[in-house]
């Protein structure tokens, strides 16, 4: 235990100072690497904790921005209270999937393509929304990039990077405590087998929904970062499927249900994209295509080999397992 | 509008559709047998293609007589990837198994990419931009034959699983997994076979598709969806409902671009996706298991 | 481990990451590096391609003309967004002086973001989206038309089209992309036609299409039910083939397909997979002027490089992304210095008059950009796309109606 606890402050410290020799690149790369993080972790909770595979998360992050967004550019209402609106709206949405897909009795691979559904419904959808910009997008003006405006959300770099880094901790923190509480337990039980759990007099339908809830909550979040941080939103970029897919690539690789997969995932995977591409360009290959394809042998070779992601062997291997 | 619009319109969307549901049908018999979410489905299709597309810039191959060759290799081709790649994965999770594939389609797009390069491919027959005139419909040869192969290759494939005994073994294979192995089926090679022959209609679809549209390394995932949406729809493991499901997309499509708005019409696709899985989730024509 | 081997190897870490991230800004006055992002994968990599051949052309031409000395630094930006922030935020890491790119408008948002906060000055070779020069930035500079301009300087050549043939077209049918670039060419098209009066037509219906649409039966089959009398096009390349191709198999032959501003028709692939059928398709387009002398120097170096290639098939994509790379080396040659904000400024006197492409002076406006910029009428003729207007750049004389044209 001792151990975990050092292994996570040492990783902390460096985190936090990470900005002191780290050149913007590799500061913009970091950021990067830390949303991917934390929605990774927000899908976490459905597919990790609740057993639900969510293949369209793409649909939270893309409106949770247009609220926050669209708030922002018809009426200069600032992110702090767009993300209310954000957070709400992809709640709802989020109970509405679970209700139908639950209620119905819609699981497993079902599931998944339901959620495809609606992430492509919308990206439609708003492709035809004049309200939001239909496909040419939406611009959301930046006031300054020099000093820290929290209540706007305009800064420097440096900003982006800290907020993501809170953001990042703080579900890595929630997560911790859910798992230890009661839902946590509920959870399990509803993903080992969840007909044992009902017959246990668990309401398997109430705890499904919290976890669907809690991770549509915390991707808004996701999204409403995205939007003040990229400050143009396109539909068919936002709610594309290949977005869904790498929200659940970090989780996957690292370790589903794991606390620390996401973040491990989201790093090994941005860092190996970039490596790749070095490591194309410095071999002189430059196809068109080739990294992609180095990409993909890599993402095979760990899900055939690790099934349950790089993170579980590994804290074996360095001794944080738990006992 | 027109009477005669509204029909050239539904004919086009029942051809495309069964066009759509030969390319569906290989996704539906492998997901209702060997029940392996197969998401590199659009990306094989693709590669069917570009072997047509190859084949008949160098030997002047109709993709119709292609067809058999192709699909052939694909027999194969699928087979070895059941039996190789996938098969340890059938009785893990489901995220599993759509990483396998992921990364499988990520390979195979940027494979295509380096390979054929950015520009899309065609085929160029005679007869591809003629079409039958009767009155004032107009029907588009290409499209005709590609759903005529539609149907003769679901009805070949139907009467193997009904008539053979192959075929009756497969099925008892996805009806009751447990059963299949008590009574001394080689399960592991009959979901082999099954995975072949799916990627073998995927071949057919493929050289009937490349009549109709052009080849881009990018077009496999769109074409993915579609088969699900289709098998969903349809009906899992029903060959029927996967000729069913593609005729009602397409139709359903057509529909829709012409009283609403072209560019919408996918929309129409998902909203059925999403009805068909909440009110009757088995599919049309599909079994509840 | 201690913690003082723990705490000495952290802070020999520190140390070389920081050296690192300093060793770039060695004085480099002699050679302008210039940063090329273009998308040469993913799903818009075949236009990233075409727009590499400028790019690599440029280093040659430039230094026979200038006399400067520029360097070139490639990134792929996958044609995805977060892909092109990245190589971006790559390439200034590694010392590039200037940005050049990005084909997209979603990019060149994305690219423009970084620019605009690192201070490194960035010029967009082709992008049609209004708002990217509405954002109050100080580094981006476009050297290419908005979606309006694109629109106006389309219609009068529609215009000039019918003078020029004697035509009197009453009807259109509008056609196009549902994507960002097709939508801000709708926009512009329904501002600007009702005021143009001198225009004898009028669009009777409007038809948006998914631009990744692989059957277009419904939509030509609402066209043609139209009974207009040309086509109105917004497009892109593939789906302007799947367009003429259903236009032949649904049997309709207006008195014209000209498009008031967007790609594909003009595009080799175009010519290649369609044949005989691509004939008499109309572009207006942002084009070179083929009677430039920078063309004539242009396309001798751009035959070195691609034998077998035609300059002609590549001209927007080409003309632009070379103008764009002489604009930042004349910038610096005038500079004489590479540091960024000296280029900017430098960028913002910008006054070319010896260019490739048409219309009027390379010089920006506070906005960072160019007015003026000429389209051309470009023709499908001979299997080869042809200015046929302005008269003064023209290579050959308009056919329209096109010579297979059935009244309806």
């Amino acid at each position: 235990m001792k151990r975990r606890v050092a292994a996570l402050a040492v990783l902390a410290i460096l985190l936090l100072v990470l900005p002191g020799f780290a050149g913007p690149y590799a500061l913009s790369v970091a950021t990067l690497i830390l949303y991917f993080a934390y929605t990774g972790q927000a899908w976490n909770v459905m597919m990790g904790f609740a057993g639900q595979l969510s293949l369209g998360h793409s649909l939270y992050v893309g409106v949770g921005a247009y609220a926050a967004g669209a708030l922002f550019f018809h009426y200069g209402i600032g992110p702090w209270a767009g993300l209310w609106v954000a957070i709400a709206l992809c709640v709802l949405l989020g109970v509405a999937i679970g209700f139908l897909a639950f209620r119905f009795g819609i699981s497993g691979v079902y599931f998944a393509l339901l959620t495809i559904a609606f992430a492509e419904f919308t990206r439609i959808g708003f492709d035809h929304f004049d309200w939001i910009g239909g496909p040419g997008g939406m611009f959301l003006r930046v006031a300054q990039r020099d000093a820290w405006d929290l209540a706007n959300f305009r800064g420097p770099p440096l900003m982006y990077y800290y907020t993501m880094l809170a953001l990042t901790a703080g579900a890595f923190a929630l997560c911790f405590f859910l798992l230890k509480s009661r839902p946590g337990y509920y959870w399990q039980a509803i993903r080992e087998n969840e007909e044992a759990a009902q017959a246990l007099g668990i309401n398997t339908f109430r705890w499904k929904m919290l976890a669907v809830a809690i991770s549509a909550a915390m991707t808004a979040v996701s999204g409403v970062f995205f939007a003040f941080y990229y400050n143009n939103l396109f539909p068919e970029q936002i709610f594309h499927i290949s977005r869904s897919i790498e929200i659940i690539l970090g989780p996957v690789i690292g370790g589903v249900g794991t606390l620390f997969g996401p973040i491990l995932g989201a790093a090994l995977l941005t860092l190996l994209s970039d490596g790749i591409t070095e490591a194309v360009a410095a071999l002189g290959w430059e196809i068109p295509g080739i990294k992609q394809v180095f990409y993909g042998l890599v993402l095979l070779l760990v899900v055939m080999f690790l099934p349950h992601g790089i993170w579980p062997p590994l804290a074996g291997r360095l001794g944080l397992r738990k006992r | 509008m027109p009477l005669d619009l509204v029909l050239n319109v539904v004919i086009s969307g029942v051809l495309t559709g069964l066009v759509y549901g030969l390319m569906a049908l290989g996704l539906s018999v492998i997901f209702g047998v060997v029940r392996v979410v197969n998401f590199a489905h659009g990306e094989m299709m693709t590669i069917a293609m570009y072997a047509a597309s190859v084949l008949f810039a160098a030997l002047g191959l109709d993709p119709f007589v292609a067809m058999l060759p192709i699909a052939a290799a694909f027999f194969v081709f699928g087979y070895a990837l059941q039996a190789g790649l996938i098969n340890p994965f059938i009785t893990r999770p489901e995220h599993s198994q759509f990483m396998l594939l992921v990364a499988v389609a990520i390979i195979i797009v940027n494979a295509m990419l380096m390979i054929f390069g950015p520009d899309a491919r065609n085929v160029q027959v005679g007869y591809q931009l003629e079409s039958f005139e009767l009155g004032r419909l107009l029907i588009d040869k290409a499209r005709l034959y590609a759903a005529a192969a539609a149907v003769v290759a679901t009805a070949a494939l139907f009467g193997f699983f009904r008539f053979t005994l192959l075929g009756k073994a497969i099925r008892a294979c996805s009806d009751n997994y447990l059963g299949a192995k008590v009574v001394g089926l080689d399960v592991k090679r009959l979901y082999a076979l099954t995975f072949g022959l799916g990627a073998a209609c995927v071949a057919v679809a493929g050289c009937a598709m490349v009549l109709l549209v052009e080849v881009t390394p990018s077009l496999g995932p769109a074409y993915t969806l579609l088969a699900f949406v289709i098998v969903i729809v349809g009906g899992l493991g029903s060959m029927g409902g996967a000729l069913l499901g593609g005729v009602l997309i397409g139709v359903s499509e057509a529909l829709a671009g012409l009283f609403i708005a072209p560019s919408a019409k996918s929309m129409f696709s998902f909203g059925l996706l999403i009805l068909v899985l909440l009110l009757r989730p088995q599919g049309l024509l599909g079994r509840r298991s | 481990m201690n913690r003082r081997t723990f705490n000495r190897n952290i802070a020999l870490v520190g140390a070389a990451a920081a050296l690192s991230s300093f060793g770039i800004a060695r004085a480099q006055a002699q050679k302008l590096r210039v940063g090329v992002l273009l998308p040469r994968s993913g799903f818009q990599g075949f236009i990233g391609q075409s727009c590499q051949k400028g790019a690599d052309l440029a280093p040659g031409v430039i230094k026979e003309i200038l006399g400067v000395d520029i360097e070139l630094m490639h990134a792929d930006t996958e044609t995805n967004v977060d892909t092109a922030r990245t190589r971006a935020e790559r390439l200034i890491q590694e010392g590039a002086h200037v940005l050049v790119g990005p084909f997209d408008s979603g990019a060149a948002a994305a690219i423009a973001q970084v620019a605009e906060q690192r201070g490194v000055p960035f010029v967009i070779n082709i992008a049609a989206a209004p708002q990217i020069t509405e954002q109050g930035y100080k580094y981006v500079f476009r050297n290419f038309q908005t979606a309006i301009d694109i629109v106006r300087n389309g219609l009068d050549l529609i215009g000039d089209l019918f003078q020029a043939t004697n035509t009197v077209p009453r009807s259109a049918v509008f056609m196009h992309v549902n994507d960002t670039f097709g939508q801000a060419m709708a926009k512009g098209i329904g501002a600007l036609l009702p005021r143009r009066t001198q225009l004898p037509f009028k669009i009777v219906d409007s038809i948006s299409y998914d631009p990744a649409a692989k059957d277009l039966t419904v939509e030509v089959s609402k066209a043609k039910a139209s009974n207009a009398d040309f086509l109105l096009l917004v497009c892109r390349l593939n789906d302007a083939i799947l367009l003429r191709r259903e236009m032949v198999k649904q049997r309709w032959d207006p008195m014209g397909i000209v498009s008031p501003g967007s790609p594909g028709m003009y595009e080799e692939q175009y010519f290649k997979t369609l044949g005989k059928l691509s004939e008499y398709s109309i572009s207006n387009v942002p084009w070179y002027n083929p009677n430039a002398k920078l063309t004539r120097v242009v396309e001798k170096a751009f035959l070195k490089h691609n034998p077998k290639d035609k300059l002609v098939f590549h001209g927007l994509n080409v003309g632009f992304t070379f103008e764009a790379i002489l604009v930042a080396a004349d910038a610096f040659r005038r500079a004489k210095s590479v540091d960024p904000k000296t280029l900017a400024d430098a960028l913002r006197q910008t006054n070319i008059t010896e260019k490739m492409t048409l219309g009027g002076p390379i010089k920006f406006n506070e906005k960072g950009q160019v007015e003026g910029i000429g389209s051309a009428c470009v023709q499908n003729l001979n299997l080869t796309p042809t200015v046929v207007l302005p008269a003064n750049a023209a290579t050959a004389k308009p056919v329209f109606p096109a010579p297979h044209y059935k009244k309806a």
